[in-house]
């Protein structure tokens, strides 16, 4: 942790930048690990669409194959 | 599983950070010293003291872990670190910006409090390295575990380094001595402790259940994949990622 040691206080223009730059960059840091979480979960969202339609046709030729017989 | 009650704890997060920053921006007063930039301190030791808890709690989880051989533990363990990693990150770029904005200088070497969490966040940045260096699962399971509590152990130095140092003029937050935060500050500084530490339990079980998810996926594709399984001896297609 950061201990900032008794100093003459900013003024507030000045000051304000600093503490909108503390908060944004929590902002962007949590924005961007979401960003990371929706991608992978887009990923396991079309892999399991793909696992789904394949799982579905595998099913339709047991259902031909068993017609045929 | 993991997603259950995921809904309520996130409206809490939510409800706790809007809380906490009403409070910082239009209750709590300004600090007669450091004025409006000590606004920062609200935001940067709840995060710093929540990724140092997450470490110890990921230790924690290891030794549950190397006791019982369940790789749920495992799974806590790495979400819990990686995690505090994250906000470890956060912690570091918060505190370099409250330092240039009251020191001068992004960086301070001679504060141990500073050059203290260094070495936790660096000793833990080794850890994924360290865990994907193995690739057999089970030895990488365990070999994670014994990282973990080793340096979970060494977390808590963190805290003391904080107490000892002499250079500290650090508001004490529950001290009863001088130099302890007055009532509204204080406040504010627990509802933002709360808030963070909702928001790391929040994003703790966001990524088990994303991970538990993909587990769960991977098993299903096993399943079709095998032979005799009902999809015929046909490879299920990889998704490219």
């Amino acid at each position: 942790m950061f201990l900032p040691i008794g100093v003459p206080a900013l003024p507030l223009d000045e000051a304000g930048k600093y503490v909108a730059a503390a908060y944004v960059v929590f902002l962007v840091l949590l924005l961007v690990y979401l960003a990371i979480m929706a991608a992978r979960l887009q990923r396991v969202e079309r892999e399991l669409r793909e696992l789904a339609s394949f799982a579905e046709q595998g099913s339709r030729q047991e259902e031909r194959e068993e017609v045929s017989a | 599983m993991y997603g259950k009650g995921l809904r309520t704890l996130s409206i809490a997060t939510v409800g706790a950070i809007a809380l906490g920053l009403s409070l910082v921006f239009f209750y709590a007063p300004l600090d007669a010293d450091q004025g409006f930039v000590q606004k920062i301190f609200y935001l940067h030791v709840p995060l710093s003291i929540v990724a140092l808890l997450g470490f110890i709690a990921g230790g924690g989880f290891a030794v549950a872990h190397l006791r019982s051989d369940n790789s749920r533990w495992d799974a806590y363990s790495y979400v819990c670190i990686h995690m505090s990693v994250i906000f470890g990150v956060a912690v570091l770029a918060t505190g370099s910006i409250w330092a240039r904005a009251s020191w001068g200088h992004w960086w301070v070497w001679d504060e141990p409090t500073l050059v203290s969490f260094l070495i936790v966040f660096l000793l833990y940045a080794t850890y994924y390295p360290f865990r994907y260096a193995i690739e057999d699962r089970d030895r990488q399971a365990r070999y994670a575990s014994v990282f973990a509590v080793t340096a979970g152990a060494f977390v808590p130095l963190n805290f003391l380094a904080v107490r000892l140092a002499e250079s500290l003029v650090h508001p004490r937050v529950f001290a009863t001595a001088n130099g302890g935060l007055p009532g509204p500050m204080r406040l504010t500084f627990l509802i933002c402790l709360v808030a963070m530490a909702l928001l790391w339990v929040t994003l703790v079980k966001f990524e088990l259940t994303a991970k538990n998810a993909r587990g769960q996926l991977s098993r299903l594709r096993r399943a079709l994949d095998a032979p005799g399984s009902g999809t015929g001896s046909r490879v299920a297609p990889e998704v490219s990622s």
